[in-house]
């Protein structure tokens, strides 16, 4: 049971041999989102993706909440379970725990995963369950009709906030981290190039793994991440973080800051070895976290990439590693051996 | 000298002290003692909801009711024969349970002006005369204990600890229980503080030798063996008996068991019992909350494992939207609700038969559930097993519904052959059923009406399921009118077509003109209460619901068979609703919702009153 600890992400499950392809992935399912959506390139990303693993398509599941992205089960060809609002963490916990054999992914939005299943997903990346957590932000309730979610800006007026949403939203990628996540990962769906990068990375790790994916819905909160499209500024403004490569945009750079954290200044005020190295696999989370923190203001500087990557034990190898023990001290269970265990007496 | 020995066919014992005083162990251990001598008993816990409310007052009053006979009993009794209060506040809590003429053993060390003033005594009732009317036997046990510790190396507060030990002793020796058990028992549980063990035991010692010198105690009481039907038995919880029904229906389905579970009072005993069977490849998960309890139970069934979550009805009522899921995706789970007394946190140590409608119609939509209900802690194993059986065979979550009373309340079980045990297995479809190849999720058995369970891992099945209708056959997101209609009366006529067994009716001269029905675990006070309407030469009929959910096909035709239908429920009538709305059956309720089971005689009254009336 050791090696399974040492194995990386999906090494139990079943490796096919038959060739796949993207349409291997496609269901007969007509696409139904909106005619513009962000989830278009998200799914067309994931089907072309999911050949690359070589694993058995029926070893395949993709669980899902309530929302816009949670009907993506429905259009890919694997197992899929399109489950209630915010419990798609839950339901696949309990599928991932008792069933190692099988890559478990979760696809959930804003709503879904950081309002009404906050508390679910958290514990999920406590709990290290191995998940793949694709969550689709696009800062905005569009399956009830645009009302603000929990990771719209103050201020966002909305059906339901006219005057202005009053609450600060969530960072997804501060509070993945800040709930022990061992693998954060951001990403931007009109760029599938490092989408699949991402998910390669993920899909790598064993434990769960969160990915935030930028997904702009062009009907209720159109051009939400346009600043990291546009040709003008996106690459001063996008900071690639790469293990191992100084995390700089086109212009700017990381370093490290008087005051003990980390800012942005400009890339040619600084030499490269004052620039900060990213480290993905640090156990410290502290410098990811302050990555986190610097799209604050929004959009003057995003990073986005694999922020946390760190070894830790997953759940359901070691509930079946406790399980295996059990047996090993005390022999496989028998029913009349358990009956009798008792203090029992006889009669007649 | 040599002390009288009176022959007793039952006794009553209750202890009561505060909830740090040891009572529920004290209680077990008589318990176990009564076991293994081979009475038939049924015990009783009674304990406040607070872990240690604070000492000597009346809601940190805990106490354990133990009946035991030389003949078959049915439940833990009504009123006690003897009390054993270890303080003023066990006495006033307990004192108005107590018939005038029983035996009070009380600690006469805790009775100090304080803890008296504590619960509003002016005098000790010790002292005067206000218990004159009961046989008191006043007991020094804290000092006594210290006293009979003294060669100990032990704190003063160490050796006082002790004194329930002194008080089981002393009513060992009373009731003649047999004394090894409980010596190995304190050699185990204090392995590791050998010391402690020893004390604990000269403690248990010295209370039964103060029995057998003390002048206080004249008599001492025999209560021969019950003839109980040939076989081992083992004393057993409804908890626990329901914890080995689930890894019992683990094993007979060949279904992995998933637990997800969340923490609620009067369930964990369950999660807790679950934990330590892992060798039978039990997977117990102690979920973030209940919701994530049972959604991860239903996310390990989709993946073929028998999935399961216990809670309370708080719990349920967070988990209904899950439920309502599994009913739509039609995929086998168990939901155990050990109700307690309600609204919302109620009283979580107490009793209660409130879930009843929530567990029938406390979902959105058309959604029905299976319900089955133990009747006695016993049966708490073999209602597991047939829950499982319905979940597995019509793919549907199932609702069992135990309660406190069962939870807590123990009774000698005969342990069945495992080789009886039915076999609740079911294939998992690994085919295409489709005329053209095509795997069909939603195509139902033509006899049951369920639909195929084809999991991750089988080739060629890929298919999406959700809380989306579905189109009869493909499973396929469907909005269509017509598709609805049949789906909703699809999913209705597969759990009211599920097969349970007829109602039995005990009707011995079958010239009764009232019934008596009841549900769940009622049924021991009910099957009292008619003993002594018969004994006293009266005829009523008894016949006892475990299904709830479809209700035995032969119902109608029972209730109809009987001038009088009777149905005691601790709640405000809920079966008597169904029963009316479907039977169209004038159902006479009696219903008591005190937290409490009811008392034989109490329901011996009702039957009466229905006899007698006209």
């Amino acid at each position: 049971m050791t090696e399974l600890l040492n194995g990386r992400g999906l090494s139990l499950v079943p490796k096919t041999d038959v060739k796949q392809g993207l349409k291997d992935f496609k269901s007969d399912q007509e696409v139904r989102w909106c005619p513009g959506c962000g989830d278009y390139a998200i799914l067309a990303a994931v089907q072309s993706f999911l050949p690359e693993l070589g694993l058995k398509r029926e070893n395949i599941v993709f669980v899902s909440g309530i929302g816009c992205s949670s009907r993506f089960p429905y259009y890919l060809n694997t197992y899929g379970f399109h489950s209630i609002h915010g419990r798609a963490p839950a339901i696949a916990t309990g599928l991932a725990a008792s069933r190692p054999d099988l890559s478990v992914w979760v696809i959930t939005g804003d709503g879904d995963a950081l309002s009404i299943g906050g508390n679910h997903l958290i514990h999920a990346l406590r709990r290290n369950v191995n998940l793949n957590i694709l969550l689709f932000n696009n800062r905005i309730y569009g399956l009830t009709k645009g009302q603000y979610s929990p990771t719209s800006e103050v201020g966002k007026i909305t059906k339901s906030t006219p005057m202005g949403s009053l609450d600060k939203p969530f960072n997804p990628i501060s509070l993945a981290i800040g709930a022990e996540a061992s693998f954060v990962a951001r990403t931007i769906d009109s760029d599938r190039k490092h989408l699949q990068s991402v998910l390669r990375e993920a899909t790598a790790h064993r434990g769960a793994s969160l990915v935030e994916i930028y997904q702009n819905c062009n009907i209720f909160n159109d051009n939400a991440f346009e600043p990291l499209k546009d040709p003008e500024v996106r690459d001063d403004i996008t900071l690639r973080l790469e293990h191992g490569q100084p995390i700089v945009s086109a212009s700017k750079a990381v370093v490290r800051a008087a005051s003990g954290g980390i800012e942005v200044v400009a890339r040619d005020g600084v030499s490269e070895d004052e620039i900060l190295v990213h480290d993905a696999h640090n156990p410290d989370p502290s410098i990811a976290f302050a990555l986190s923190r610097l799209d604050e203001p929004a959009f003057e500087h995003v990073p986005i990439g694999v922020f946390r990557s760190v070894d830790r034990p997953s759940y359901e190898v070691a509930m079946a590693e406790q399980m295996e023990e059990a047996v090993q001290q005390k022999g496989p269970g028998d029913l009349s051996e358990l009956l009798l265990g008792g203090d029992t007496w006889r009669i007649g | 000298m040599t002390k009288q020995v009176q022959q007793l066919d039952r006794v009553i014992i209750r202890f009561a002290g505060d909830s740090g005083d040891g009572m529920q162990l004290t209680g077990d251990r008589f318990t176990a003692g009564t076991a293994e001598f081979g009475n038939d008993l049924s015990t009783l816990p009674n304990f406040p909801a607070e872990i240690r409310a604070p000492a000597g007052t009346l809601p940190g009053v805990s106490s354990f009711q133990l009946h035991f006979a030389d003949h078959d009993i049915l439940t833990p009794g009504d009123a006690p024969n003897v009390l054993v209060a270890m303080n003023p506040a066990a006495l006033k809590a307990n004192l108005g349970d107590l018939p005038r003429g029983s035996d009070i053993i009380a600690n006469t060390d805790e009775f100090t002006k304080r803890n008296l003033q504590k619960v509003g005594y002016a005098a000790n009732p010790l002292e005067d005369d206000s218990l004159s009317e009961w046989r008191v036997h006043a007991v020094p046990l804290t000092s006594l204990t210290v006293k009979a510790l003294e060669g100990f190396d032990l704190s003063k507060k160490d050796a006082e600890r002790s004194k329930n030990m002194f008080a089981l002793g002393l009513l060992s020796w009373l009731y003649h229980r047999p004394t090894e058990h409980t010596i190995k028992f304190l050699e185990q549980k204090f392995a590791k503080k050998p010391e402690i063990a020893k004390a604990n035991i000269a403690a248990f010692q010295a209370g039964w030798n103060y029995g057998e010198t003390t002048e206080s105690f004249s008599v001492s009481y025999e209560v021969k063996p019950a003839q109980l039907t040939p076989g081992i038995y083992r004393n057993i919880s409804g908890n626990q008996a329901l914890a080995y029904g689930l890894i019992a229906a683990s094993v007979q389905s060949k279904l992995p068991l998933f637990l997800g579970s969340y923490p609620i009072t009067p369930a964990s005993d369950i999660l807790h019992e679950l934990s330590k069977h892992k060798k039978f490849g039990i997977r117990t998960f102690q979920a973030e909350d209940e919701i994530a309890g049972v959604g991860a139970a239903l996310g390990a069934a989709f993946g073929g494992a028998l999935g399961v979550t216990t809670t309370s009805g708080p719990g349920v009522a967070l988990k209904a939207e899950t439920v309502g899921l599994a009913v739509t995706t039609e995929l086998p789970l168990i939901i155990v609700d050990v109700q307690r007394a309600g609204p919302s946190t109620g009283m979580p140590t107490k009793t209660e038969q409130t879930d009843l409608l929530m567990a029938m119609f406390g979902r959105n939509g058309e959604s029905p559930v299976p319900i089955v209900a133990p009747m006695s802690p016993c049966d708490c194993f073999d209602a597991a097993i047939e829950a499982a059986r319905i979940a597995v065979k019509y793919r549907t979550p199932v609702m069992l519904l135990s309660d406190g009373y069962l939870a807590n309340g123990s009774e000698p079980w005969r342990l069945p052959e495992v080789s009886d045990l039915p076999d609740i297995s079911q294939e998992f479809t690994t085919t295409p059923n489709g005329d053209d190849g095509e795997f069909l999720p939603y195509k139902r058995d033509a006899e049951t009406l369920a639909r195929p369970w084809a999991i991750p891992g089988t080739a060629g099945l890929e298919h999406r399921i959700g809380g989306i209708e579905k189109a009869d056959g493909t499973g396929n997101i469907s909005y269509d009118p017509d598709n609805h209609d049949l789906m909703v009366r699809s999913r209705a006529a597969k759990i009211a077509g599920i097969d349970v067994p007829d109602l039995e009716v005990d009707d011995p001269d079958a010239d009764a003109k009232v019934l008596v029905i009841g549900w769940g675990s009622t049924y021991g006070p009910i099957a009292a209460a008619i003993r002594r309407i018969r004994r006293n030469g009266g005829k009523a009929a008894q016949a006892h619901f475990r299904h709830l959910n479809p209700l035995p096909a032969n119902t109608g035709e029972v209730l109809k068979r009987y001038d009088k239908v009777l149905l005691p429920e601790i709640n405000l009538g809920q079966l008597a609703l169904l029963l009316r709305a479907r039977y169209l059956v004038d159902v006479i309720s009696y219903n008591r919702v005190r937290g409490l089971p009811f008392k034989a005689e109490e329901l011996a009254g009702v039957i009466q009153d229905v006899i007698d009336s006209d």
